[in-house]
């Protein structure tokens, strides 16, 4: 059992809400979570767990400021003070993704014509790093994930789904921000790249990160979880829409 | 770990602008800021009065109320307090003329308005330079081959008429005029609005690098929620003159809060 007794907190959330009011289907609102608190500590993966549409991935994107908070606390614990998210104006949140908040989402969102290599090192260039150092620093990430040194200067738009995954992880995880969410990293991975994600995963813990995860993988889960967070009916969902408007409109 | 540094001096106060030319026609009692190095989107359907925004933010076009103040210091060192804020339209037409050659840029949809299409690459480039004050006949060229390779043009190519380019890489010279004097704030109006889908995307990349590279602050029109999303920090949704939505470009686009940006967004088609 992971020892909590020196950890602090880096991110509290409490009393969340999220209901998604469709206009185009005649104001049909969905509450997709109720009253959802946490507590997650530097060095720790906390995962979440419950059926799909309970919404899990929804709480990772009102981390990240995809999804609006509309009700509800999050707040990230810092050596001299705390940040409200909640209250967090919309300009300030760019240099919170680049320096703090990293985000691993299942599908790569491909910027036509880069190439992998500088897909991945983009967040370190994104903090004024030196090019040569990130473009190393990226090599050594693609390599580790075993993709094809021929297919680094390609642009991931025509890779597999597991290719594209691997550069999504490269790109997540080379930042090192303090607090990462990953929404299933290991979704479309064969084992030995399963375990390399695990491995990236405990060097993050190693280093202080604080991370929230979904991984459908029981497997995965087992290793890199240090406690469950389980999601069931009475915190989430009340219908059995998916949580996505995008989708839900179309 | 400390608290991370979020604050970001504001660069443009806009205040409470109106333009219209008829009802709903223009833009009306608009109110923003846009804060150092941030890319900001302004996104809506033709006739909702972005383009007229853009014009008269630009210093192109006087509303008919509001301010337009440019915080020319922000986030530097103040050498003259008197020059530190310039309020667009009180200050005289010859002032705000040099602002707009000297400290800002604007990249216009169509090169053919933005470049001088009679004289070489190599002269469109030197131009604001030379409104500088530079007269080195060498350097001058220099620094243009130079951005050629930048905006990936053959600098080869340095005595051809603008005429003689595709009208993607008209596109690419007039970045390249517009950013050679490294203004501070840059206004681009569809920047990749008439061009083929492949040279789109090629140009996309390069802005995104040169805003990076460069530590640009942008107020960038567009219909395009693709476009928004790839360069936009941040978007303001237009519909008929007025900001519907603004916030953070993903939640605009995951998580649209208002009945018209919902409908925009579940319009788009993906191939």
């Amino acid at each position: 059992m992971h020892s909590m007794t020196n950890a602090r907190p880096r991110l509290t959330v409490s009393g969340l809400h999220k209901q998604f009011l469709l206009h185009g289907q005649g104001g049909l609102e969905i509450d997709v979570m109720r009253d959802l608190s946490l507590t997650l500590h530097a060095g720790e993966c906390l995962v979440l767990a419950g059926r799909s549409g309970i919404g899990k991935s929804t709480l990772l994107k009102m981390l990240h400021g995809d999804y609006c908070i509309d009700q509800g606390r999050i707040r990230l614990h810092f050596d001299d003070g705390t940040l409200d998210l909640e209250t967090l104006p919309a300009y300030a949140w760019h240099g919170l993704r680049r320096d703090v908040i990293g985000y691993v989402s299942q599908f790569l969102r491909v910027v036509p014509r880069v190439a992998a290599v500088d897909v991945v090192m983009e967040p370190l260039l994104a903090r004024g790093a030196d090019e040569a150092e990130s473009r190393q620093r990226a090599e050594t990430l693609l390599a580790r994930l075993n993709l094809p040194e021929r297919m680094w200067q390609l642009p991931p738009g025509t890779f597999s789904g597991g290719e594209q995954q691997r550069v999504n992880i490269a790109r997540g995880f080379i930042g090192e921000h303090p607090l990462l969410l990953l929404d299933e990293p290991t979704a479309s991975l064969d084992a030995t790249n399963r375990d390399v994600v695990i491995a990236l995963i405990g060097e993050a813990k190693a280093r202080g990160a604080a991370m929230l995860g979904i991984f459908h993988d029981e497997d995965v889960r087992d290793r890199v979880a240090d406690r469950l967070l389980p999601l069931d009916d009475s915190l989430g969902a009340r219908t059995a829409f998916t949580p996505n408007v995008q989708e839900t409109l179309s | 770990m400390k608290k991370p540094a979020l604050e970001r001096p504001v660069l443009l106060d806009v205040q409470d602008i109106t333009r219209l030319y008829g009802p709903a026609k223009g833009c009306e009692a608009i109110d923003f800021q846009l804060h150092a190095g941030e890319v900001l989107g302004i996104v809506g359907e033709s006739g909702s009065g972005k383009s007229t925004l853009l014009r008269v933010l630009a210093g192109l076009e006087a509303p008919d109320a509001g301010r337009v103040v440019y915080r020319r210091h922000a986030g530097e060192d103040v050498l003259d307090r008197d020059e530190a804020e310039l309020d667009l339209y009180a200050i005289g037409e010859a002032r705000r003329r040099a602002l707009l050659r000297l400290e800002w840029g604007l990249v216009h949809q169509n090169p053919r308005d933005g470049l001088r299409m009679g004289v070489s690459a190599g002269a469109n480039i030197g131009e604001r330079l030379m409104a500088q004050g530079q007269r080195h006949y060498g350097q001058l060229r220099a620094t243009g081959q130079e951005w050629m390779r930048q905006v990936e043009l053959d600098p080869g190519r340095i005595d051809d008429a603008p005429r003689t380019f595709s009208g993607g890489m008209q596109q690419r010279l007039q970045i390249a005029r517009t950013l050679v004097t490294r203004p501070r704030l840059v206004f681009m109006d569809e920047p990749t609005g008439g061009l083929d889908v492949s040279v789109q995307a090629r140009l996309l990349d390069m802005l995104r690098t040169l805003v990076r590279q460069l530590g640009l602050s942008v107020v960038l029109v567009t219909h395009d929620l693709a476009v928004a999303r790839l360069l936009a920090h941040r978007l303001m949704v237009m519909r008929r003159g007025q900001v519907v939505e603004t916030g953070l470009t993903d939640q605009i686009l995951d998580d649209p809060q208002h009945e018209y940006t919902q409908l925009l967004v579940s319009s788009v088609l993906t191939p």
